[in-house]
């Protein structure tokens, strides 16, 4: 950093950067506070910004109204098997493609990329239909099935691109010393690469977890993930904004924390390293 | 290298190719079939080969244009809203500012936010004629409040997809430019450049790439925006906010029209395969670099 800046624009692209970051924040925060008003106080107008009396009844009401906790663990069960079992496929095929590749690593790489492409409504109903059939509709291992899937592009994708920065005489030295390709993967690559393969799970899980086509039209109760719970409230009763606002803090409050971890990866896997 | 880790290679790659071959051949292969047949599922046993019927009806249904149009509006103007504002924001969070890090936390947080919660907060707490906070803001400065989603429902539906997708473009955008050289810009300005030339001609050129990266990353997504729909206006008042995926899904799993719903998903698909063909190319030749 060695540009000379003045005090002054240092102060006003301050306050300004600071103002524009709580706009854009702003309903995130009306949404956390809404949900420590009572139902009453959360519609009226004029509105109360902090002066209300602060209340976590609304917390227990959602657990109560709906069981919340059965779709919070969907989520859980939904995203992360969905990037665990894509995990295990893409980590020998990234391993392939950086380490021994062929003549078609290339296009390999492009054509899984433009499966990622594939619109799922153009796939909606074969899948729908497969599904009813096989009694997969409202299943979680259906769920982790299609976004496992649906992944998959992007796992592979991430994963090469880390292995890619793997210096190759590192290896190179193992298999001098009499490594075995197994031994190779598990002493030598497997540690160097657990960084660039949390990152993959991090980002990941943040994309399955949000996932709002395939488990809407998949799943109503059982296996409803907090992505369908949510939903739930488009058709309300009553009174129902601090509640609502309730229930979508819980659900988005652990992956707000896990995205603001992943900033950097997440520039990485979702422009396929076109942006670096 | 040896043949023997050739064969491994290839043995590795297997499983992640056979499973994405499949998962993109199969459904799309019946996708096709139902395509030309008649077939609903309230009408069990009737199916029958009618060739491309379902593809006249389903691009002459005035729904489908009227649907086409909604989409192409909502990504043209998210699109517009977002590189412009994105741009805006990330030269901003570029500049040297205090707490940098802390403004980077609220830029980047709508994107976390799962669609069914964004679309919910905004369309009540914010949104709301009466008790939402536009409602109270617009009053105090003496405007007549407007009930959005009865008023102008693919306006609300575009600021809500503007506002998830906004952290996005910032993100890209800001990434690239860090990465400009500063001496390239020092030097631009001890020549005497103004802000508004290098911007213009050092800056921009810059961020043309990563801006095109954004516009065909963001295409893809919003060219199927559904949940968003979905939770809020159900596609209407009317079709005013039906989108070719939403009408799709209508079609399938509202009217169990499985022929006509399968002709639209192919429509869809070839929409973005229009997009996927530049994104690919682009990321392709980055690939060889």
């Amino acid at each position: 950093m060695a540009r000379r800046v003045s005090t002054g624009r240092t102060l006003v692209m301050t306050l300004l950067a600071w103002g524009v970051g709580f706009v854009i924040f702003f309903p995130i925060l009306w949404m956390g506070l809404a949900s420590f008003k009572t139902e009453l106080e959360a519609f009226a107008t004029p509105p109360s910004f902090l002066f209300f009396d602060w209340t976590t009844e609304n917390y227990a009401a959602v657990q109560g109204r709906s069981d919340y906790v059965h779709h919070a663990v969907n989520s859980v069960v939904i995203a992360g098997g969905s990037v665990l079992i894509a995990l295990l496929i893409a980590i020998p095929a990234a391993w392939s493609m950086a380490f021994a590749p062929s003549r078609h690593t290339r296009d390999i790489l492009l054509w899984m990329l433009s499966t990622k492409m594939m619109p799922p409504v153009g796939v909606l109903v074969p899948i729908y239909l497969i599904y009813r059939n096989f009694g997969l509709l409202d299943s979680r291992i259906g769920l982790v099935l299609v976004l496992c899937l649906g992944n998959l592009p992007i796992v592979v994708w991430m994963l090469f691109t880390y292995f890619k920065e793997i210096p190759k005489d590192v290896l190179e030295a193992a298999r001098m010393d009499g490594a075995t390709v197994g031994k190779e993967l598990v002493y030598v690559l497997t540690p160097m690469a657990v960084p660039g393969i949390a990152s993959t799970v991090l980002l990941n899980v943040i994309l399955a977890w949000n996932e709002a086509f395939w488990t809407l039209n998949l799943s109503t109760s059982e296996a409803a993930p907090l992505t369908v719970f949510i939903a739930s409230y488009s058709s309300p009763e009553g009174l129902f904004w601090a509640k609502l606002s309730a229930a979508s803090t819980l659900a988005i409050a652990p992956i707000l924390v896990l995205g603001w971890f992943s900033q950097r990866q997440l520039v990485r896997g979702l422009t396929f390293g076109a942006v670096k | 290298m040896t043949e023997g880790m050739r064969g491994l290679g290839r043995l590795l790659l297997t499983p992640a190719v056979a499973l994405l071959f499949l998962w993109m051949i199969i459904p799309l292969g019946m996708t096709v079939y139902f395509s030309t047949l008649r077939y609903n599922l309230l009408n069990p046993g009737m199916e029958g080969f009618v060739g491309l019927d379902n593809f006249r009806y389903f691009l002459t249904d005035p729904a489908f244009l009227a649907s086409l149009r909604n989409t192409l509006v909502l990504v043209g103007a998210v699109l517009l809203i977002t590189t412009v504002a994105g741009t805006l924001v990330a030269l901003l969070l570029d500049e040297v500012i205090v707490g940098r890090s802390i403004v980077r936390l609220m830029v980047i947080a709508p994107f976390f936010v799962m669609p069914t919660v964004s679309a919910l907060v905004w369309k009540n707490l914010l949104m709301h004629p009466v008790s939402g906070l536009f409602a109270f803001i617009g009053s105090s400065l003496g405007l007549t409040p407007i009930d959005w989603f009865a008023e102008a429902p693919l306006l609300a539906i575009i600021l809500i997809v503007a506002w998830q997708w906004l952290p996005f473009a910032t993100l890209i955008l800001l990434t690239a430019l860090q990465s400009l050289d500063e001496e390239q810009k020092e030097a631009a300005e001890m020549d005497g450049a103004r802000a508004l030339s290098t911007f213009f001609y050092i800056t921009l050129p810059h961020l043309a790439r990563p801006i095109t990266v954004v516009i065909l990353i963001e295409t893809i997504f919003l060219l199927t925006v559904f949940a968003e729909i979905f939770v809020t206006t159900g596609g209407g008042p009317g079709l005013q906010t039906t989108n070719i995926a939403f009408l799709i899904y209508a079609q399938a799993l509202i009217q169990y029209d499985v022929g006509a719903a399968s002709a639209g998903g192919l429509v869809a698909v070839v929409l973005a395969n229009i997009v996927a063909f530049f994104l690919v190319r682009l990321v392709g030749r980055n690939l060889e670099a």
